[in-house]
């Protein structure tokens, strides 16, 4: 079991035709992800491989049933692809794309209020649940099939706590990179709403960094609703305030969003918080009693 | 993307929001006739983008054109040090020279993209002219907020009720609430991501002016903000900084002597944390991206070495779409071509990496790897001590 993507997943890849959206469908429909369909406005009719590709979403999901779309299309058409793909009925969709103004994510994210569809990202790794479907550009080697969510802010650093856990042996039920941004689709607080109810995950993994309070949040859920043992990492101990670390959402403005107190209202939640992100596989095998 | 303070009000003018008359100067000559053609007492103010010029003597207020000049003189081309510059300061191009305005009372206004209801949220408070994080901090309820909806937009009772809600009255209100619904277009219209009044006066005849701006912009957004682009003024930016953008790297300078050069800004923040972990100090943030290719490392190296504190480079990669044997070679290049004599310290995960650290270990030159993020950083904090002779 698994949260947002599972082997049933049907994918279709906004932005197919292009470098990125070309190289990355490979590496999933390598990986095993069931790529159905691919969409790029005004080349319906094509193929890119042997996947067919539509001029728009809705075409995908009426003739090869898409249910998830990962979207690889560039910044100033990303917030139309994500809306065009909510309101063709798709489920979950992954924005990998990188640099959305904050103010169209703010309409974007009013917009998908009042639907269905989980968004995850934009500016994020994506999602993988291994062994069944990668949506995303990690590196699907890392990954073991086993029964420990991971949520997190960054890529590479995912992939680090991911490689650690691996090494231990200890596998992943899925993985979700939700982005650096300021405003994003899917939070730590829905997903660890998800992985609280999929059975199959055992315990969670939260890797945050500085900026915003959406660590704060999640603390104050776990603390109050949280039955599965929760272990994090907070990046970015050592950043000084008011500059933008790499991530437009990793910045202390003001005071506020320190590493700091992250990691006390976390510790305060009875969250395992491990200061170093050298030990956050053992952090985790500690917990689970391995 | 920060702006000056004048830049700020000429935006600002541009949609009708009302500013002290005035203008800029780069020589004291110019700022005389400014104040000639105002013909009031004059407020002469540096312009540099950190904040707290006026406790750093920054902005002063005088009678005559003449003392005008000779404020003006004082401050161009020197370097003004205020608690948001750092240690270093910043050098002081052009004084802003406007009329001085009677002032009835001082408030503040704010708008920023609030991330926890990811909306624009409009901030009012009749505390003007001080810290707003102190007012935030010490009595919060004194903060108004209205947050705009993102479809519809500010609508004209929200400016309403903080107008009425500072405490204004008849023409001063209506004037308070225009200047918000004004302000709060410009917010959105120019892709703003801080918009600062603060503070925002009213006159005893009823006007509401801008007496301080600063506004900041989303970088995400410059694509299609053509004319907030020309206003980056690239002397206020760390010159390492500017040079690392140009190649696509996110390189921040920092105070310490172990350099960092690692793919990702989470896993660049999390390697600056463990080195202080293992006893040492980042002199840097890199992130050399997602796409890194060997002539992105190699500028990534010379970034790195042009800070005469770093004493040993940590080279942290985790492959997803790197390749970490490119990585390795990008490394090698550098290597030789900068006739390194800085300790390298190597760790490689993720894809290729085994390929990546037998070309290391093949190339012949003295490099140190390791395996495990752990043993990475001491290994690295080791050599910058022993160099550093600490």
């Amino acid at each position: 079991m698994s949260i947002l993507v599972n082997s049933e997943t049907r994918v279709v890849v906004q932005g197919i035709t292009g470098r990125e959206g070309t190289f990355h469908t490979r590496q999933c429909v390598e990986y095993g992800t069931n790529v159905v369909a691919g969409v790029t406005p005004g080349k319906g009719g094509q193929n890119m491989d042997q996947i067919p590709v539509f001029d728009t979403v809705g075409q995908a999901v009426q003739n090869e049933g898409a249910n998830a779309s990962l979207i690889f299309v560039p910044p100033p058409f990303a917030g139309d692809a994500i809306l065009e793909a909510a309101h063709a009925g798709i489920e979950v969709v992954v924005c990998i794309t990188e640099g959305l103004p904050t103010i169209d994510m703010v309409k974007v994210k009013d917009t998908l209020a009042g639907m269905d569809t989980k968004l995850v990202g934009p500016n994020c790794p994506g999602v993988i649940t291994p062994g069944e479907c990668k949506m995303g550009i990690m590196p699907g080697f890392i990954h073991k099939e086993g029964s420990v969510g991971v949520i997190s802010r960054s890529g590479t650093l995912t992939y680090e706590a991911v490689g650690q856990l691996t090494e231990m042996g200890i596998g992943q039920s899925t993985c979700i990179g939700i982005g650096g941004d300021p405003v994003i689709g899917s939070t730590f607080l829905d997903l660890l709403k998800l992985f609280g109810e999929d059975d199959d995950t055992e315990a969670v993994v939260l890797i945050g960094e500085i900026g915003g309070s959406a660590e704060e949040e999640a603390a104050e859920y776990i603390k109050k609703h949280y039955k599965k043992p929760v272990v994090s990492f907070i990046a970015g101990q050592t950043a000084p305030p008011g500059k933008r670390m790499g991530h437009a959402g990793a910045i202390i403005a003001g005071g506020k969003g320190t590493a700091a107190e992250k990691v006390a209202a976390l510790e305060e939640a009875g969250v395992t918080v491990s200061s170093s992100p050298a030990e956050i596989g053992s952090a985790v095998a500690q917990v689970l009693g391995r | 993307m920060k702006v000056h303070e004048y830049q700020a009000k000429e935006l600002l003018k541009q949609y009708g929001v009302p500013v002290p008359e005035g203008g800029v100067a780069t020589t004291s000559e110019a700022a005389a006739t400014i104040a000639e053609s105002i013909g009031t007492k004059v407020v002469v103010k540096a312009q540099i983008h950190a904040g707290g010029r006026g406790k750093a003597g920054g902005v002063k207020l005088v009678d005559t054109p003449a003392e005008a000049a000779e404020v003006a003189d004082s401050l161009l081309g020197k370097t003004l040090v205020t608690y948001q510059t750092g240690p270093g300061g910043s050098v002081v191009n052009q004084v802003l020279v406007e009329g001085a305005v009677a002032i009835a009372s001082e408030l503040y206004l704010g708008m920023v993209i609030d991330r926890a209801t990811e909306r624009v949220v409009v901030m009012a408070c009749t505390e003007g002219g001080v810290e707003i994080e102190t007012v935030a901090a010490e009595t919060p309820e004194k903060i108004l907020k209205e947050f705009a909806d993102p479809n519809m937009g500010l609508m004209p009772y929200q400016a309403r009720n903080l107008a009425f809600g500072l405490g204004l009255k008849d023409k001063t209100a209506s004037a308070a609430a225009s200047f918000i619904l004004k302000l709060y277009r410009l917010f959105v219209d120019k892709d703003c991501s801080i918009a600062e009044i603060n503070p925002l006066i009213t006159t005893e005849d009823g006007a509401v002016i801008a007496l301080d701006a600063k506004l900041n912009f989303d970088d995400n957004a410059l694509y299609r903000q053509e004319a907030v682009t020309e206003l980056r003024d690239l002397g206020e930016e760390e010159p390492l900084e500017i040079e690392a953008s140009e190649h696509g790297l996110s390189y921040i300078k920092l105070d310490g002597n172990v350099g960092c050069m690692v793919n990702g800004a989470g896993l660049a923040m999390a390697t600056m944390d463990i080195i202080k972990l293992a006893g040492g100090e980042p002199a840097n943030f890199l992130d050399v991206g997602g796409g890194a290719k060997e002539e992105s490392v190699t500028n990534a190296f010379k970034i790195i070495l042009a800070d005469d504190n770093v004493k040993a480079v940590l080279v942290n990669i985790f492959g997803g779409i790197v390749r970490c044997d490119i990585v390795a070679q990008g490394v090698i290049n550098a290597a030789k071509a900068l006739d390194l004599k800085t300790p390298v310290i190597v760790r490689l995960e993720g894809t290729n990496a085994d390929e990546g650290m037998r070309l290391i270990d093949e190339s012949g030159l003295k490099f140190e790897t390791a395996k495990g993020l752990k043993a990475a950083a001491e290994k690295s904090v080791a050599a910058a001590t022993a160099v550093g002779g600490e």
